[in-house]
């Protein structure tokens, strides 16, 4: 299967301005007992400076191995990256080594995970690891006064208040969105080129994730960073993200501008699932509901991933995995792999709501 | 829609000591989970409790499943007091009252057949034949969606949706008239969601049972319920009817509330109320409005020192908590204030 979209409408070419990230074909298997885990499964995807991408799946789809698979951090011992290519400024990054990988992490690719728990160390104070942070990077040639005052600065940069105080304190006194916003600070200490964010709001109270999106939004704003925000909420992606893939089992199965998708969702699976979901702005009737359940790893279907459940799937989509299919809905940049876009004109029915 | 009253919450308050000391427990304050709240949930009406992490919706969930006793109040289940109960009574209302939890793995027994938890409400008090128990499953398996054909493996060979399924079923088996439902769809997947929404709405009609619904997803609330309480810090402080509240939202925490919501499509714009500081410590509350020391909008005293009750605004069924709509007060203007 070629890598290329095959076209439907228009030619599809990607304005090559700005992209800092190109991944090509990325497939990461996880080789366990039972069975090889397809968890990446041919992903291709780009980043812009200063944008927000948005990674949106259901569990299980393949996100967080993604991510970690851009850092070279795919899930040891089970995981290997067996294809595809990660460009990042012109180089590879599956061609570097560990010495190289271990400068660009942190530096220029960080990681913002969902836990804060398990991004913080326990013994020791939130000071104490900021400053870490700015030491593993920049080497100990900081004097103490300045490293003190940066770290200060920056932990009013990510609204924690009395920072003077609050430098000295331990994890665990302080509440889960206090603790996340320490992560955001340690996560941008050193003015990466690219943030990756793991569902890092999905433990937070709705008021907690207000204030934390919008500082992520700011920093944004005036760093200029990237940022990769991986969810399974739409409600996210409406918010936050520029453009947005949808993956499911290791797949991505759409990808697009976001208005695009969500004016236009064209794959059967992103159709249904933005027809299932409630909103808050509208009373819905009845929601639409996907029949069946998410395929069980190392049970994949042959064809395509999600045919089982689709209602427009034929017998070709049960054998064979689709092409991507681009320049849909008006946008070269919206692409989806499925078989009914062999046909410039369908559309997938609207579900009365 | 809920004509008849069939649970009342009057007054409630739950406060759990804070000790100190192992050999001389000395109760040195209390925390205050539940402070004063009334509630009604008529019959096949649902009712959902919103609000953030910890202002007290699990707690009043136990508080009606007796598994907490309130420190002030009453609650009447068909006008009968549950906590004066005794005999036959108290075991009816456990047919009468069930629960769905959150999270369908931790909820269900894993060495126990699925035919075995869907019967258990209907085993221990019934004098039901084999035969009959095994009929009334295999029918309350068919009403979930589940085919009974599986009615003999474990939880582990299900999926997250099909182990809330069985859950929802082994709630309906003995016919309740109440269930509480703490969370019961926000551990599943998106894709899943909507089955078990769709599936709890079809076996509310189907079977006239009313809901005490728990959600922070506020979406949820709007397409599962008809009424909507708002708590804060323990307090409902805001109190109405699904649609009345979502298009006509007036208590200053609802509103902060909903502007953080996240939209449903990228061209939604919400003015954004953004709260500052956390929620403070139930042990030692703020005097005067919970919500005042957060509050973009309070008025003084009345805000910081007097206690606020909910109060009826404008003789609708709508009720709000707040030193804006205190006694004697002139109404302010409704809409987006500020
Ligand atoms: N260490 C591991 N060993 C074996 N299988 C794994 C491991 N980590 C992940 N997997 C499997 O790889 C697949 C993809 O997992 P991944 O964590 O990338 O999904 P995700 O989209 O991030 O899901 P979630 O929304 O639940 O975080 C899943 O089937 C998962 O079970
Ligand atoms: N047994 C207990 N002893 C002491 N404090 C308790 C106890 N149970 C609950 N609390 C406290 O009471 C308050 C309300 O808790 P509750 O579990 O009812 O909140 P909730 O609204 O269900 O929160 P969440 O959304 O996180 O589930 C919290 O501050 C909690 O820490
Ligand atoms: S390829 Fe076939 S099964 Fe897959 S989404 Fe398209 S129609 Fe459905
Ligand atoms: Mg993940
Ligand atoms: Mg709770």
């Amino acid at each position: 299967m070629s890598n290329e979209p095959t076209l439907r409408k228009n030619t599809t070419q990607r304005a090559n301005g700005n992209v800092i990230l190109d991944v090509k074909d990325l497939r990461t298997y996880l080789f366990t007992k039972k069975a090889v885990v397809k968890a990446v499964d041919g992903v291709s995807f780009f980043l812009r400076k200063g944008e927000t991408f948005g990674i949106v799946g259901e569990s299980g789809s393949g996100k967080s191995t993604t991510a970690l698979s851009l850092l070279r951090m795919e899930p040891k011992p089970a995981g290997r990256i067996v294809g595809g290519e990660i460009w990042f400024y012109g180089e590879n990054i599956l061609d570097k080594n560990e010495k190289e990988m271990r400068k660009i992490r942190g530096s220029r690719i960080s990681m913002i995970l969902q836990d804060p728990q398990t991004s913080l160390n326990p013994v020791f104070t939130i000071g104490n690891q900021v400053s870490e942070a700015f030491t593993v990077q920049e080497g100990r040639k900081n004097n103490q006064g300045t490293l003190l005052q940066r770290v200060i600065d920056l932990l009013r940069k990510v609204n924690i208040a009395a920072p003077e105080r609050r430098f000295s304190d331990y994890p665990h006194q302080m509440s889960g969105g206090m603790k996340q916003r320490v992560v955001g600070a340690i996560s941008i200490s050193c003015a990466p080129d690219i943030v990756i964010a793991d569902e890092p709001t999905s433990a937070l109270d709705l008021t907690i994730q207000a204030q934390y999106l919008r500082l992520l939004r700011e920093i944004q704003q005036t760093t200029g960073i990237s940022i990769i925000f991986i969810t399974h909420d739409f409600g996210i992606v409406a918010k936050m993200c520029d453009r947005v893939a949808i993956m499911y089992a290791g797949k991505i199965v759409e990808h697009g501008p976001v208005r695009a998708i969500f004016n236009h969702p064209l794959h059967p699976y992103t159709h249904a699932l933005i027809s299932s979901v409630p909103r808050m702005e509208a009373r819905v009737e009845r929601l639409f509901s996907i029949p069946g359940q998410l395929p069980a790893p190392g049970e994949m279907p042959a064809g395509c991933r999600f045919a089982p459940r689709c209602m427009y799937a034929d017998d070709r989509c049960h054998k064979e995995y689709p092409p991507t299919f681009g320049g849909l809905s008006e946008h070269t940049e919206h692409t989806t792999d499925c078989w009914r876009l062999e046909d410039p004109t369908w559309e997938p029915k609207s579900y009365s709501r | 829609m809920g004509t008849e009253i069939l649970l009342q919450v009057n007054n409630v308050k739950k406060y759990f000591p804070i000790t100190k000391g192992l050999l001389f427990v000395k109760t040195i304050g209390q925390v205050k989970a539940v402070d004063d709240i009334s509630f009604t949930i008529g019959e096949s009406e649902t009712l959902a409790l919103v609000g953030e992490s910890g202002c007290g919706k699990t707690t009043t969930a136990r508080l009606i499943l007796l598994l907490e006793q309130p420190t002030h109040g009453e609650i009447l289940l068909d006008g009968k007091d549950i906590y004066a109960l005794q005999g036959d009574d108290y075991r009816r209302y456990r047919d009468r009252v069930q629960a769905v939890f959150q999270d369908p793995w931790s909820s269900l027994n894993p060495r126990i057949q699925v035919r075995d938890i869907v019967a258990e409400p209907i085993i221990v008090n019934h004098k039901l034949s084999r035969q009959e128990i095994r009929d009334r499953v295999e029918k309350i398996l068919v009403d979930v969606g589940l085919d009974p054909v599986h009615a003999d493996r474990f939880p582990h060979e299900f999926s997250g949706g099909q182990r809330q399924r069985i859950a929802v079923g082994s709630a309906l088996i003995s016919n309740p008239q109440l269930i509480v439902l703490d969370e019961p769809v926000s551990a599943l997947d998106v894709s899943i969601r909507a089955q078990i929404m769709n599936l709890l709405r079809d076996v509310q009609k189907q079977y006239h049972v009313s809901y005490l619904l728990i959600v922070h997803d506020l979406a949820t609330a709007r397409y599962m319920a008809h009424k909507i309480a708002v708590m804060y810090l323990g307090k409902i402080v805001e109190y109405a009817k699904t649609e009345e509240l979502f298009n006509n939202p007036v208590h200053p925490y609802t509103k902060a509330l909903f502007s953080a919501a996240l939209p449903s499509h990228p061209d939604i714009q919400r003015e954004e109320i953004i709260l500052h500081g956390e929620v403070p410590s139930p042990i030692d509350p703020p005097t005067g409005c919970p919500f005042h020391p957060r509050c973009p909008m309070k008025i003084g005293t009345v805000c910081e020192k007097e206690i606020q009750t909910l109060r009826c605004k404008d003789n609708t069924e709508h009720w709000v908590s707040c030193g804006l709509y205190a006694e004697g007060r002139p109404e302010p203007e409704t809409g987006r204030q500020q």
